[in-house]
């Protein structure tokens, strides 16, 4: 009989109070006995609406079961079948959007925690040697670019395959968003990026940092002067959106990329041991509400700010934000002024930022996202006394790429246009992937796309 | 690891190192910069590039040491190494049809404007060079800028070389001389190029200036070195470096200069402490 209790079994974390002075993970994970207990609750559904809901379609069910039997080294094999990087996966997928929303537990009380059990069985692996059967070379070369979720996905099953492939990083170090982005406490680097990245290594992908595509070299010359048979693009949304008000290009205001870039790939927080500085000033706004928006508010109460507030136009309910995300910025006291929108950033005489103008908004009818549209209430504009601004208002995709490759087809708003079945796109030999066509999205949805593509690669220079 | 082949002191505060990094020689053009860091705790630091050599894969960097980053580099050997090295980013200078023009430096800027300067006289237009410094202790690329300029004017703050003056006076002499200039190349540090464009419009003559923001990536990722011209927000490392000189706000630039003065400050006394330098 399965277990009936309707909540979770408690996952261990750090403290609040303690976690938000530091940058150590947040959850500390299952032991073996928690994840059984939790694996219990499965009921083990023949239709399984779970796995329906995975992007990649994890076989949830049948992992679960096998860390009920105690098997954890197959739960890890049998997530691995469909899905690149489950430690990743575990710690930032938005379960409650995917497969936990479609499970039976959910309708009576809490649904199973998968996200927690899948990282648990990838957890369980990472210090061990894992298995990773690699055909021989083919001698054909891939080219993939950039070293995301979905480059990292793609290099490694084409690296399987058979195929010698190159990844191509603009940065100085590989992982894309999931090291410059996603902090410390919810993704450690070391533990986790880094043990997926040696993989890749040890399967023979060669990793050249200090590459921009599109400038360093583009992908014509990739395919015409470096015999490469195919090009995969996984260049992400790196952009920055800026709301357009006055006062944005204030000493102390920040997009949340260039925030958290400081942070994660540099280590600003730890100067000056590291030589990157960042300004945290007392009181700090972060304007959004997306997991952008919360890594970036929690970021800045860890370096010490004393207030700080997240500013959203719409309401609780739509924020875009993981549930998580929102449940532990609130316990570290993070403060929510949802309904209000940003008009202007105002500053001192010498140009440093000293407050935010907001109004407050109300809802009114459903827009084309289906969410309710946020009206101004007129006359309840007031100013937020801070000295940081924090705009994590959504990213676009980078068009480096896209301005220095002939014939390449993109939508108006910077994506690149693939055949969502193969990944393919306007030019033969280059496919592409993750959130350079979809723009930001999920690092499962990422990983999807690179392993489609690495299957779309294969066939193409098959049949070459 | 890009290895250090040359290294040359130019002045007392100003070095030279000629850097192997086939990727960025193969492809960069005048007015764009590389991204370095010197080594696994160091920051990302924009520097121009001042010169290339493509059959040799070596790309030539002159910097000015003022802060902890460039001290260390400044520290280094040839034969030595730095950590990460990568470009050619941002947009080449835009020199096509230029018959005549008045490039002019500003005491490390000099170094950045030389590219410029060999790319138009090797395009057969007329260059007038201008560079200022201090003091004559501190001319640097003398012997170069007469290679790539019909004239070269130097000048200094206090007259120490026999030319006493601003390179905006020089300019305006020029000017008032007859000379037509159809484009006008500023570099160097902001209140110069502010003073120069300033000039050049009362005079109606395109200038170019060259904007050096604190960035990280530059790959137009952060944000980081946003610019106001005219009225637009643009970002320095995929837009400029270059921009219209009639059209930059040099106030907010200066302004978002002072950002991280405070912990660059603290960092150097470290660095001292340490005796890194």
């Amino acid at each position: 009989m399965p277990d009936m209790s309707p909540k979770k079994v408690v996952i261990p974390e750090q403290e609040p109070t303690v976690r938000n002075k530091n940058f150590k993970e947040v959850s500390l994970g299952y032991t073996l006995e928690m994840a059984q207990k939790e694996a219990d609750r499965c009921l083990n559904c023949k239709n399984s609406p779970c796995t329906k809901g995975c992007p990649v379609n994890v076989q949830i069910p049948d992992f679960i079961r096998l860390i009920k039997d105690g098997d954890i080294e197959g739960a890890y094999y049998k997530i691995s079948e469909t899905s690149s990087l489950p430690a990743i996966c575990g710690r930032v997928c938005p379960q409650e959007n995917q497969c936990e929303k479609n499970c039976v537990r959910g309708i009576k009380g809490e649904p199973v925690g998968i996200g927690r059990l899948e990282r648990f069985a990838a957890d369980y692996m990472l210090n061990k040697p894992v298995k990773q059967e690699k055909a021989e070379s083919n001698g054909k070369k891939v080219a993939v670019v950039g070293s995301g979720p979905s480059s990292l996905a793609c290099a490694g099953d084409l690296a399987k395959m058979g195929y010698e492939v190159t990844m191509f990083e603009a940065l100085n170090k590989a992982g894309g968003v999931l090291v410059y982005g996603i902090p410390e406490f919810r993704l450690p680097k070391k533990e986790i990026v880094e043990v997926e990245i040696n993989k890749l290594k040890e399967l023979g992908v060669k990793i050249e940092l200090n590459v921009i595509v599109g400038k360093s070299i583009n992908i014509d010359e990739l395919m015409n002067e470096e015999g490469f048979s195919a090009v995969f693009i996984g260049s992400g949304a790196g952009l920055p959106k800026f709301m357009g008000i006055p006062g944005e290009s204030l000493n102390g205001v920040y997009s949340a990329n260039e925030f958290l870039t400081r942070i994660n790939l540099m280590n600003a927080y730890k100067w000056p041991e590291c030589d990157t500085p960042i300004n945290v000033g007392k009181n700090v706004a972060v304007v959004g509400g997306g997991n952008v928006a919360m890594d970036a508010a929690r970021s800045a109460k860890r370096l010490g700010a004393e207030n700080v507030y997240i500013v959203y136009r719409r309401s609780q309910e739509e924020l875009p934000a993981r549930k998580e995300e929102v449940h532990h910025a609130k316990e570290e006291e993070i403060e929510f002024k949802m309904l209000t929108n940003p008009l202007e950033i105002t500053g001192t005489e010498d140009g440093w930022v000293n407050g935010i103008k907001c109004v407050e908004m109300e809802l009114g009818e459903p827009d084309a996202s289906g969410r309710r549209r946020p009206v101004e209430k007129a006359g309840s504009e007031y100013i937020i006394d801070v000295d940081t601004v924090i705009m994590a208002i959504g990213q676009s995709p980078n068009p480096l790429i896209k301005n220095t490759t002939k014939g390449l087809e993109t939508h108006p708003w910077g994506g690149i246009v693939v055949d969502e079945k193969t990944g393919k796109t306007s030019i033969d030999g280059v496919y592409a992937g993750g959130d350079a066509v979809t723009g930001a999205a999920t690092v499962i949805l990422a990983m999807g796309a690179g392993k489609t593509a690495a299957k779309s690669i294969d066939e193409y220079l098959k049949n070459k | 690891m890009y290895k250090i082949i040359k290294k040359k002191v130019l002045n007392p505060q100003i070095k030279m190192l000629e850097v192997e990094a086939p990727y960025v020689a193969r492809k960069v053009q005048a007015g764009q910069f590389i991204i370095l860091r010197v080594n696994e705790n160091g920051e990302r630091i924009p520097l121009t590039v001042a010169d290339y050599n493509r059959e040799k894969g070596t790309v030539t960097i002159i910097f000015q040491e003022i802060g902890k980053t460039t001290m260390l580099l400044g520290s280094l050997n040839e034969g030595e190494y730095i950590l990460d090295f990568a470009g050619p980013l941002g947009c080449a200078t835009e020199l096509d049809g230029v018959k005549k023009a008045a490039v002019i430096g500003g005491g490390l800027g000099t170094a950045i404007a030389y590219p410029s300067a060999k790319a138009l006289f090797n395009n057969g237009a007329e260059v007038d060079l201008i560079a200022g410094f201090r003091n004559k202790d501190m001319i640097i690329l003398e012997d170069e800028l007469s290679e790539v300029a019909h004239n070269v004017y130097i000048t200094t703050d206090d007259g120490s070389n026999g030319r006493k003056g601003f390179v905006t006076d020089m300019l305006k002499e020029l000017i008032d001389a007859g000379n037509k200039y159809d484009l006008v190349i500023a570099i160097g540090p902001i209140p110069m190029m502010k003073f120069v464009s300033k000039l050049t419009k009362e005079y109606g003559i395109k200038t170019i200036v060259s904007m050096n923001p604190v960035m990280i990536d530059g790959t137009g990722m952060c944000g980081g070195c946003r610019v106001t011209v005219g009225g637009e927000t643009k970002f320095a490392c995929v837009d400029g470096p270059d921009f219209d000189g009639h059209l930059v706000d040099f106030d907010e630039a200066m302004r978002r200069q002072q950002m991280y003065k405070e912990q660059e400050r603290k960092s150097c006394e470290n660095c001292r402490l340490r005796g890194a330098n």
